[in-house]
């Protein structure tokens, strides 16, 4: 994207529009001739799936809200009129709800991905941090749409979340009347978290739009983390990830279409099929899956502000991973300790999505602490310090010279 | 995105007591929240007073009916006259869930029977027989909203 445009309109139309507004210049050269390194693995698709997911969500979001009613006395009814009177309303419902699962499913693909070939290193460090951003915003969006259906989880795991702010010193209180608009979640916090969850995905448009103009301005990161030297190493964005993607997005299509098809309910809660009660709450409340790993921090300290604070720490340590990390080597690929503690730090976070979804009791708490300390010690010892004692291992010269060298030994016992 | 007035107009309401037989516990709807309404055994009451305030996680009565520095003793948690009746919100005050009555290890145990006592089911909080909370993450007592009597049997909340 560096340098001014190369391309020169030939069409009579194409020369006027391109002095008045050089749109198809900026798509030629962000889009199609964009130079991708071109060793990139299918673990770089997800950004593009994701960005599917976000079309998906919007679309399906915008139907649903021509048939659904934010009124606590009228929205699970409106909800259960959308699966069965409303032309495909179930189908719209069930791609809504699972796209959310599906979304989250790629975004952690995708931050796996960025942590382990050190794709936040510099100078993408603005491109990690606003992934960030997107990451907290989908979580807001993906809470007050499950709040939606007004059902018991929906109604108790509102009351819950919004809860935590009571936990700040002082103030907490008056945040938590203040988000609810009223002394507990009711009509007033249907409403709002309805308005918001229409607003944000527009929010997460535009960010995501500043994510990938923060990723064009040094180029993709690549499996090796050797940047781009010439234009030996690259290739054009089209044909060649284009279709790369697009196979890819096709792919996680029919693994979407597997979840809503033959499971649509699996990854959701039945109790939520009952309409909210403020008067009782479910024997074992959970939030959504998605959430699992960071309800399990929340549980695994024993006071209420502490807990809280681990909770949002634990996301918040993600803005200052760009420089927790003291390693100048990128990618994974060549850090043979790291490499190790990268597969530990990702059991850990399973196991965490585990535990949040079992009662906080004696063996389940005891591991929960183990994985929550674990987590943060990651951060904040073993991250730094790997960087000054773990020697790498030597790099390729350029990425088109590991290629070569790969290709090279596939072909050697024919020779 | 405060309160509006509608919300606030629903100051305060009612409840008969003469149907509330001993030992039994309703959970009534007060602007918006569930709160407790429980006629007490004398056992329960003789329980909660028998507590070392030194046993405590939360030191204050949380009583909005008595000065705010007051100790959570068994009489500071009822209201001077009305010891059996208990009111209190049904609000754990860990994160908001309704605990679970005739439950939790601060019960107490008669044979296979548990009465007095709540249990948070979403946390882990438990309270004892005049709802202080004695373990879990929750960090305070069960708060104690405005109330008082109109009759023998009649309480105004609020």
């Amino acid at each position: 994207m560096a340098g001014h445009s190369s391309y020169t309109p030939t069409s009579a139309f194409g020369k006027w529009m391109h002095q008045r507004l050089p749109i198809y210049a900026l798509v030629k050269e962000t889009a199609l001739d964009f130079p991708t390194p071109k060793n990139l693995n299918y673990w770089w698709t997800f950004g593009g799936i994701l960005a599917t997911m976000l079309v998906v969500q919007i679309i399906t979001g915008i139907v649903l809200v021509m048939h659904y009613t934010p009124h606590t006395s009228m929205a699970f009814d409106s909800v259960e009129h959308i699966m069965r009177d409303v032309n495909y309303g179930w189908l719209l419902r069930y791609m809504h709800a699972n796209g959310a699962s599906m979304f989250f499913i790629a975004v952690y693909i995708h931050m796996f991905r960025g942590m382990y070939y050190g794709s936040y290193k510099a100078p993408r460090e603005v491109l990690w941090i606003l992934g960030v951003v997107i990451y907290l915003i989908m979580m807001a969006t993906a809470f007050m749409g499950y709040v939606l259906p007004w059902g018991q989880m929906s109604f108790w795991g509102a009351k819950v979340i919004t809860n935590l702010f009571s936990a700040i010193p002082l103030v907490g209180d008056s945040i938590t009347t203040w988000l609810w608009g009223g002394f507990s979640v009711d009509n007033p916090t249907l409403n709002r978290f309805f308005s918001l969850h229409y607003l944000l995905p527009f929010v997460l448009a535009a960010v995501i739009g500043l994510h990938i103009w923060a990723l064009h301005v040094p180029g993709n990161a690549n499996p090796t983390g050797v940047e781009v030297k010439s234009g030996q190493d690259t290739l054009p964005f089209h044909p060649y990830y284009t279709m790369k993607d697009a196979f890819a997005i096709a792919v996680f299509m029919l693994f979407f279409a597997a979840w809503l098809f033959f499971g649509p309910n699996y990854l959701g809660h039945a109790i939520n099929y009952e309409p909210a009660n403020p008067l009782v709450t479910p024997a074992h409340i959970v939030p959504e899956w998605y959430y699992l790993p960071f309800y399990a921090i929340l549980r695994a300290i024993p006071s209420k502000l502490g807990g809280v604070i681990a909770m949002f720490g634990s996301i918040l340590i993600l803005f200052v991973l760009p420089w927790l990390d003291t390693s100048r080597v990128r990618s994974g690929n060549y850090r043979p300790i790291f490499k190790g503690f990268f597969l530990i730090f990702a059991i850990v976070c399973v196991a965490l999505g585990y535990l949040g979804s079992k009662p906080a009791e004696s063996t389940y708490l005891f591991w929960a602490r183990v994985c929550t300390f674990w987590y943060f010690f990651h951060f904040i010892v073993i991250l730094p310090l790997l960087g000054l004692l773990e020697s790498p291992k030597p790099l390729p010269a350029s990425i088109s010279d590991d290629v070569l060298s790969k290709s090279k030994n596939k072909l050697a016992p024919a020779e | 995105m405060n309160p509006d007035a509608s919300v606030k107009a629903l100051a305060s309401i009612e409840f008969d007591l003469a149907p509330l037989a001993e030992g039994q516990e309703v959970t009534i709807k007060w602007r918006g929240n569930p709160v407790f309404i429980r006629h007490r055994t004398a056992k329960e009451i003789e329980a909660a007073a028998a507590v070392k305030m030194e046993d405590l996680i939360d030191p204050l009565a949380r009583n909005a009916n008595v000065k705010e520095s007051d100790p959570a003793t068994g009489e500071n948690r009822v209201l001077k006259g009305h010891e059996k009746y208990i009111i209190m919100m049904a609000v754990c005050t860990h994160l908001g869930c309704v605990p679970q009555g005739n439950n939790g290890e601060y019960g107490i145990v008669e044979g296979s029977a548990k009465h007095g006592g709540w249990f948070c089911p979403c946390h882990g909080s438990h309270y004892d027989t005049a709802g202080r909370i004695r373990k879990g993450p929750a960090p305070e007592n069960l708060h104690i909203p405005e109330y008082s009597f109109l009759s023998d049997t009649k309480v105004k909340i609020g």
